[in-house]
């Protein structure tokens, strides 16, 4: 904002012309419910946090500065902390890619020539638009361990039951395959780029004797990798944020550690943004949770700027 | 030019010649049927199983092998459920909030749009990097001052002004979110000039350019942007969560929270609440089929 005012003062010394005034004043004039938003809402709770996450701060008292205290326990004596790092990165680790491969794969099976396209893309789809908290409580019923629709289908191919939610080492799985259940969005996303894939190329490759699989690997794949690495992007960013449903699955299998129960059997869904919100809004420590939201922001930059360096190597802009 | 264009088309006729007459395509037909329609089965089951679990007499859900049918359906389960769990307030609560952030979202962001696409103002391109730029902040790092903010400015509990709905309301209004500002700038920048200029000739001021000539031809962006914003408001969970105190104003995603938490045993009624809950996105869906597929595939961002 700063540049702007500074851009507008300078020019207005050398003198805008009439015309150029004009279009500023309304430029500025359509901008300015955002701008107000923008310096209120985004700008100054920025400015707030970041010096909050150097303060030792609960709201009740007014903040006391401590430097680099917050990032430093945070770092190397927050135990907690590293649990919910490691339970994100666990989770963004397998939710992503996996995603990505059973997303891409379906949109491959209908892009097929199939007849009554708009309903199997229905059927996936609509999963996805079902309310969060909604499928999240539906997944805790299917997950039950006794009588669950998942561990039902496991007793009738003979196998074990699972104690999906109450096991510390089950409970990512069982949110990995329910993230895995909501990717009909991303199938839309990739059919309409498949759609895009001018048919020519594949005649072209079956009259070189190029077979599915060949086709598949050496035309659509390449050529879907600009929705791939966008999806991939979007996909890391949201990992990262992931709160709601570890919230519902995780108030299941009894908690610990005095944190409300929601963060699952022996913390194994703690999350970030959950340790952070607890952090934030039920122990009251403002001044930690605001140096931990700033580490997330670094974490999100951070990763996007590596899938950002590596899409040069692997994304296809239009090469044809 | 001509036996080039035959020659052509008789490859191509080859090409679907040697598809259509191979016994591997038609095996392979058959398999990708097969598989499509186990897959679909696999994503339509556990919508099946809320509502067929929400209809079982309470033995039923428990035994095996697995009741696939209630026998008799308890329609009286969703009767109960709405008794314990106030569907309609929370309702009533949800559409108060949503309402006016789909106006306040398709005026605001629009309005924000036409001045960052139709007017030419010296810095202004780059004040819109500055808006796409807080695309990537996540909500953690302006969450607490801003639930600061807003409580100093007295518009948290439900005796304040707004019923204590500001918050969620409030940001509707001042821009409407970074990212429908540039999905309406990207559709403003594809509509040509020549309207907007005959009309600027004929003294119309930008308000009006903005409100008669611009907005008109946004529809189907502003369609999409008022379903999102729809969606979003009836699935936000934290926004509620953090500025929501009292029951009395929840909305149905934080009041299923509620529910589960109070009679999370309840496996009859918490799929009651959840179908409730559903159903009328669903049915949203069947309405607006089209808004939503192109506005997926417009933003590249799922719901």
């Amino acid at each position: 904002m700063a540049a702007t005012t500074s851009m507008i003062s300078a020019r207005g010394k050398r003198g805008l012309s009439r015309a150029q005034r004009h279009k500023l004043t309304w430029g500025l004039i359509f901008i300015s419910p955002w701008l107000v938003g923008f310096v209120l809402l985004t700008l100054y709770p920025m400015v707030a946090s970041l010096y909050y996450s150097f303060t030792d701060y609960d709201v009740l008292r007014p903040p006391e500065w401590v430097g680099l205290e917050n990032y430093a326990t945070f770092l190397t004596q927050d135990n907690l902390a590293l649990t919910a790092i490691y339970n994100t990165l666990f989770y963004a680790a397998f939710a992503v890619p996996l995603g990505i491969l059973v997303s891409v794969a379906l949109a491959l099976l209908l892009n097929a020539r199939v007849k009554g396209l708009a309903v199997f893309r229905g059927v996936f789809f609509v999963p996805s638009i079902v309310p969060v908290v909604a499928a999240s409580v539906l997944w805790v019923w299917l997950f039950s361990t006794r009588s669950g629709l998942i561990n039902l289908g496991l007793q009738a191919l003979g196998l074990p039951k699972v104690a999906w939610l109450s096991d510390p080492d089950w409970t990512k799985p069982a949110l990995i395959i329910m993230s895995l259940w909501s990717v009909g969005g991303s199938v839309v996303i990739y059919l309409a780029g498949l759609q895009d894939i001018p048919q020519s190329l594949y005649e072209a490759a079956m009259i070189d004797g190029a077979n599915i699989w060949q086709q598949i690997t050496k035309i659509t794949i390449p050529l879907l990798t600009p929705q791939i690495f966008f999806q991939l992007v979007l996909g890391l960013i949201g990992a990262f944020q992931v709160f709601v449903q570890a919230f519902i699955l995780g108030s299941i299998g009894g908690g610990a550690l005095g944190m409300g129960s929601e963060a699952g059997p022996a913390n194994s869904l703690l999350f970030y943004s959950l340790y952070l919100y607890f952090n934030a809004f039920r122990f009251f420590r403002m001044g930690y949770a605001s140096a931990m939201a700033w580490m997330l922001f670094l974490i999100t930059l951070v990763s996007t700027l590596v899938v950002l360096r590596s899409s040069r190597r692997w994304v296809h802009y239009g090469g044809l | 030019m001509s036996r080039a264009l035959a020659s052509d088309s008789s490859l191509r006729a080859w090409v679907a010649r040697r598809q259509r007459h191979s016994v591997v395509y038609h095996v392979g037909r058959v398999l990708l049927y097969a598989v499509l329609i186990v897959l679909s089965a696999v994503f339509l089951v556990p919508l099946f199983w809320m509502l067929t679990s929400a209809l079982k007499p309470q033995p039923q859900l428990f035994v095996w092998p697995p009741v696939w049918l209630p026998d008799p359906p308890q329609w009286q389960n969703f009767g109960e459920a709405l008794t314990i769990f106030p569907f309609g307030s929370y309702i009533a609560n949800t559409l108060y909030i949503a309402i006016p952030c789909m106006l306040g979202t398709v005026l605001s962001s629009s309005f924000a749009a036409y001045g960052f696409s139709r007017i030419d103002w010296p810095g202004r391109d780059k004040v819109f990097a500055v808006v796409l730029s807080t695309l990537m902040l996540p909500f953690a790092v302006t969450m607490i001052p801003l639930y600061l903010v807003w409580r100093n400015a007295g518009l948290i509990g439900i005796e304040t002004p707004l019923r204590g709905f500001g918050p969620l309301i409030i940001p509707a209004l001042l821009g409407g979110g970074a990212f429908n500002i540039f999905l309406c700038r990207q559709f403003f920048m594809t509509i040509p000039n020549e309207l907007a200029e005959a009309a600027r000739m004929d003294g119309c001021s930008e308000l009006r350019i903005y409100w008669q000539v611009i907005l008109p031809l946004a529809k189907p962006v502003l369609a999409t942007i008022s379903l999102f914003t729809f969606l979003g408001v009836w699935n936000d969970f934290m926004g509620p969560l953090i500025y929501l105190n009292s029951i009395e104003q929840f909305t149905v995603s934080i009041g299923l929270r509620q529910f589960q938490f109070e009679y999370g045993a309840r496996y009859d009624y918490m799929m009651a609440a959840s179908t409730v809950t559903t159903l009328p996105i669903i049915i949203l869906f069947f309405f607006a089929q089209r808004t939503f597929i192109q506005g997926i595939t417009l933003t590249g961002i799922k719901a």
